[in-house]
C-alpha cells in the first residue's frame, strides 16, 4: 500500500517517526547524518518558525532546526 | 632552551561549554594565537599538574564532528593527528551530558584516532534535572576512555579533571581497531591507511587509519574542498576507493557514520538511564513564547532594537572622549615639539592612526558583549531560527541578521560579527555585503548634503523633503545589500553548502567571565590585526593629503589644492564629471577614505573653512556658491542626491578593508568588495546624474 515512503516535512508538530533514508546534496546529507540523522533514528517534529521555515526537530535529546527543503530529503516511516 | 610542554587539546560540540570550562580549568591565563594559514584562533593556557609538570592545554574551535571541506575545519583533525602541528598526548572531549546520544559521536570520531581520550560530562546538573543518570564507570569501561563529571559554570569537576588529563597524558596511544565497521568498509580503509603508512604522511597505525577514514568521508569527488597537506595519490586513490564503492551501490558516508552512530546508540542504551515523567522543561516554556508566531516576533524586534540603540547611542559618550583625548594629545605634541615634518607625521599620522584604532574599541566591545550574551544564552539560535526564511531568500544565512543589523551602526564591528556564522562560503557572503548597509559614519555627509541643496523647510508632501531623501537612502543601502547578495550567491560564490543545520541549545544563564574573555580576545584581534592595517592605511593618507609641501607661508587650503590628493582631485576630474562632482568633491571622496566622515572636514580645507561639521553654516554657503568653471552651479539637488547614492554605495572606509582582509584571511575579497562596490556606487551615481540632467531635475 504505502509505496512512496513519507518525508520528514509531512510530519505534523508533536508527530514522531523514524528516519529512514536522507537524499540530496552530498554535503548536506553528511551534514545531517553527522549531527544523528542516521537512519533508524527517532525524530519527533516539535515547532514551526513564526515564518513557517525551518522547523524544530527533537532529536536525540536535543533540538535541531532545519529548512523544510532539507527535511523533503529526509524519508520517514 | 626550555623543553616543549607536552599538547591536550580540548575538543566538543558548540554549546558544550567548552569555553567555560577550558576557563575553569586555566584561569585567565590564556593566550590567543593564530593557526597557520587559517583565520581561527588558536587558544592555550599552561595546566600545571600535582606533581608539578606543565601541560599545554589547546582549545579546539567546537565541532560536531571531525569532517571538513575547508581549510578550518581541517584544523581539528590535523591537531589530533599531529600532522603540522604538536601531536597531542590526550585529548578532552567536552560533552553536554544531556544529549550523549548526539555528544558521543565526536567522542567515537576521537577515540578512533587511539589518542587517549577523557570524556568530561559537563552540565552534568542540568542532566540530572531533566532525568537523566549516566553510569560513569561503566561508560569508561566501554570506551577505555577516563570520564570525569563537571559543571563548568561552578567550577565543579575542575580538580578531578586535571588529574584525569595528567594520568592520561601518561598513557601511550594505541593501535587497536576501534570500531565496528561493515567488511568492504574495512577494506576500503586498509586500502588507503597502507598508503598513508607507504607516504610516510604519518608513522602511527591507528592515526593512519583514522585519517584514512577521514579523507574518505572529507574529499570532495569534484575537487571542491580546499583542503592542503593531502600527496597527490592518496587524493587520486581516495576517490577512486570512493568510486568503486558508488559502482557497487554502496554509500561510504553512510557506512563511517552510521557505523559510528550505531557505536553510539550501544553506549547510550548501556550507560544512561531515564527517569520518566519529567516536567516540561523551562527551555520548552520560554521557546513557546520566544518562537511564537506574534509574542516571538515582538520579543524579537524588542531585542533587536535593543542591540541597535547600545551601537548606536550607548557608545557615543566613549567615542567622543576617546576623540577629544586623542584631539588633547596630538594638541600636547604640537605644543611641545619644534614644527616641522616630523611633527607632522607624529601628530596628524601616527597618533591620528592610533586614534582612528582605538575610535573602534566601544563598538566593537559593546557588540562583542551582546553576541557573547544572546550567544551563551541560547537566544541567537532562536533569533536564526525566527528570521532564517527571509534571509534565505537572498541566499543569506539566518545567522547573518546580526551582522547585517549592526552594519546600519558600523561595518567593522559587523564583519567581526560574521564569526558566529559556521560555513565560510555564508560567511564570505555576509561580509562583502554588510558594507553597503549605511553606516553611522555615512550620517554627516547626508546631513551636509540635504543641508546644502535643500531649502531650509522644503517639503515633499507632508514630509520634509530632507527626511525622505534620508529614509530613501537608508532604503538604498538595504536593497543594495540585499541585491548584492542575491547576485553574490549566484554568481561569485555559488555552490551548495548554504544550509541550515541549527541546534536549539537550552536557555542558559552566560557567565561573565566567559563573556569579558571574549570581548577581550575580538578587541585584541581587531586592535593587533586589523589595528596596524589602519594605522598605515592612516599614515600613507596623510602623506598624500600633506605633500608635497607648498612654501612656507601658503593656507591649508592651498598645501591640499596641490598635495597628492589634491592633484589627484584633478586628475579624476574627467572621471567623476559625469556624476556631477568636480575636482574638489573628488579631493574630499579621496580624503573619506579614512572614515566617511572625513569627507566634510577635507571638504572644509578645500574651500578654505576653518573647523568646520556637518552642520556648519559657512561651509554649505561655500558649498552653494561653488560653481563649475563655466559659472553653472556645481552643487544642485541633482549633484546632491548622485554625492549620496555614492556614498552609500562606494567603499570609502579603509578599516572596512582592513577588518575584511583580517577576517577572510586573504587581500583577495577586500579587493574584490572594493572594485564591485566602487563599481556599483560609481554606475548608480552615474544613472542618476545623466538621466536626472536628460529629465531637466539638475537646472537651477
Amino acid at each position: 500500500m504505502t509505496a512512496r515512503p513519507a518525508s520528514l516535512a509531512a510530519l505534523p508538530i508533536g508527530g514522531s517517526a523514524v528516519v529512514c533514508r536522507v537524499r540530496g546534496d552530498r554535503a548536506v546529507v553528511r551534514r545531517l547524518l553527522e549531527v544523528g540523522l542516521v537512519p533508524g533514528t527517532k525524530v519527533t517534529m516539535r515547532r514551526i518558525a513564526p515564518l513557517g521555515d525551518p522547523i524544530e526537530l527533537r532529536v536525540r535529546n536535543f533540538a535541531l532546526s532545519i529548512r523544510r527543503s532539507e527535511a523533503l530529503g529526509i524519508d520517514i516511516e | 632552551m626550555t623543553p616543549v610542554a607536552p599538547v591536550v587539546l580540548v575538543a566538543g560540540n558548540p554549546n558544550s561549554g567548552k569555553s567555560t570550562l577550558f576557563n575553569a580549568l586555566t584561569g585567565s591565563r590564556a593566550r590567543v594565537a593564530n593557526y597557520p594559514g587559517v583565520t581561527v584562533d588558536r587558544i592555550s593556557a599552561p595546566l600545571t599538574t600535582k606533581d608539578g609538570r606543565i601541560i599545554e592545554l589547546v582549545d579546539l574551535p567546537g565541532t560536531y564532528s571531525l569532517s571538513a571541506r575547508s581549510r578550518e575545519e581541517q584544523i581539528a583533525v590535523d591537531a589530533l593527528l599531529g600532522r603540522g602541528l604538536p601531536a597531542p598526548r590526550a585529548v578532552v572531549v567536552v560533552v553536554d551530558a544531556a544529549a550523549l546520544g548526539r555528544a558521543l559521536f565526536l567522542v567515537i570520531e576521537v577515540l578512533a584516532t587511539g589518542v587517549p581520550v577523557v570524556m568530561a560530562l559537563n552540565m552534568s546538573d542540568e542532566a540530572a534535572r531533566d532525568g537523566i543518570a549516566i553510569d560513569t564507570a561503566r561508560l569508561a569501561a566501554m570506551t577505555g576512555a577516563e570520564v570525569v563529571r563537571t559543571v563548568a559554570t561552578r567550577g565543579e569537576g575542575t580538580a578531578a579533571l586535571a588529574a584525569a588529563i595528567a594520568h592520561a597524558a601518561a598513557r601511550p596511544a594505541s593501535d587497536a581497531p576501534f570500531l565496528d565497521r561493515p567488511d568492504a568498509l574495512n577494506l576500503d580503509i586498509a586500502e588507503l591507511e597502507a598508503a598513508i603508512l607507504e607516504e610516510r604522511v604519518l608513522d602511527r597505525p591507528g592515526a593512519a587509519r583514522a585519517w584514512a577514514t577521514w579523507l574518505l568521508l572529507s574529499l570532495d569527488d569534484q575537487g571542491g574542498d580546499d583542503l592542503v597537506g593531502i600527496p597527490p595519490r592518496l587524493r587520486t586513490l581516495t576517490l577512486a576507493i570512493r568510486d568503486r564503492a558508488a559502482a557497487a551501490g554502496r554509500n561510504v558516508d553512510l557506512e563511517i557514520i552510521s557505523s559510528s552512530y550505531r557505536r553510539v546508540d550501544t553506549l547510550v542504551d548501556a550507560v544512561v538511564r531515564r527517569s520518566p515523567g519529567t516536567s516540561r522543561s523551562l527551555t520548552d516554556r520560554l521557546d513557546s513564547v520566544l518562537t511564537h508566531r506574534f509574542a516571538g516576533g515582538v520579543v524579537f524586534a524588542v531585542v533587536m532594537m535593543l542591540v541597535f540603540q547600545a551601537l548606536f547611542s550607548w557608545s557615543e559618550p566613549a567615542i567622543a572622549s576617546i576623540e577629544s583625548r586623542v584631539a588633547g594629545v596630538q594638541a600636547l605634541v604640537t605644543a611641545a615639539m619644534p614644527p616641522g615634518p616630523l611633527t607632522d607625521l607624529l601628530v596628524d599620522g601616527v597618533i591620528a592612526g592610533v586614534g582612528n584604532v582605538v575610535v573602534f574599541v566601544p563598538q566593537i566591545g559593546l557588540l562583542f558583549l551582546f553576541i557573547g550574551l544572546l550567544e551563551d544564552s541560547g537566544y541567537l539560535a532562536r533569533v536564526a531560527f525566527v528570521i532564517d526564511r527571509l534571509m534565505r531568500s537572498v541566499g543569506l544565512h539566518g545567522r547573518a541578521f546580526v551582522p547585517m543589523l549592526s552594519g546600519f551602526s558600523c561595518a567593522v564591528p559587523a564583519v567581526m560579527a560574521t564569526r558566529t556564522i559556521e560555513s565560510r562560503t555564508d560567511r564570505l557572503l555576509t561580509m562583502l555585503v554588510l558594507p553597503l548597509m549605511s553606516c553611522s559614519a555615512r550620517l554627516p555627509v547626508y546631513v551636509l548634503v540635504t543641508a546644502t541643496v535643500l531649502a531650509p523647510g522644503a517639503r515633499a508632501g507632508v514630509f520634509s523633503a530632507g527626511a525622505v531623501l534620508l529614509f530613501a537612502m537608508y532604503m538604498l543601502s538595504v536593497a543594495a545589500a540585499l541585491a548584492a547578495a542575491a547576485v553574490l550567491r549566484r554568481t561569485v560564490l555559488k555552490g551548495p553548502g548554504a544550509t541550515l543545520v541549527l541546534e536549539l541549545p537550552p536557555y542558559r544563564l552566560p557567565s561573565v567571565r566567559v563573556l569579558i574573555f571574549n570581548v577581550w580576545q575580538r578587541v585584541r584581534s581587531f586592535l593587533v590585526d586589523a589595528g596596524t592595517v589602519i594605522m598605515a592605511l592612516t599614515i600613507v593618507l596623510w602623506a598624500l593629503l600633506s605633500y608635497p609641501k607648498a612654501p612656507a607661508g601658503t593656507g591649508p587650503g592651498d598645501e591640499l589644492r596641490q598635495s597628492f590628493a589634491g592633484r589627484l582631485g584633478h586628475a579624476i576630474e574627467p572621471a567623476i564629471a559625469p556624476l556631477g562632482f568636480d575636482w574638489r568633491i573628488g579631493v574630499g571622496i579621496i580624503g573619506a577614505f579614512t572614515a566617511r566622515e572625513v569627507f566634510v572636514s577635507t571638504l572644509a580645507i578645500v574651500f578654505d573653512i576653518e573647523s568646520a561639521d556637518a552642520v556648519n553654516e559657512p561651509l554649505r554657503d561655500a558649498l552653494r556658491a561653488a560653481t563649475w568653471p563655466d559659472g553653472r552651479r556645481l552643487m544642485t539637488p541633482l549633484t546632491g542626491v548622485s554625492l549620496m547614492v555614492f556614498f552609500v554605495l562606494a567603499c570609502q572606509c579603509m578599516s572596512t578593508i582592513a577588518v575584511v582582509r583580517r577576517e577572510s584571511g586573504t587581500w583577495r575579497w577586500p579587493i574584490f568588495m572594493f572594485a564591485y562596490m566602487t563599481a556599483l556606487a560609481y554606475g548608480a551615481s552615474l544613472f542618476v546624474y545623466q538621466v536626472g540632467s536628460r529629465l531637466g531635475l539638475g537646472i537651477g
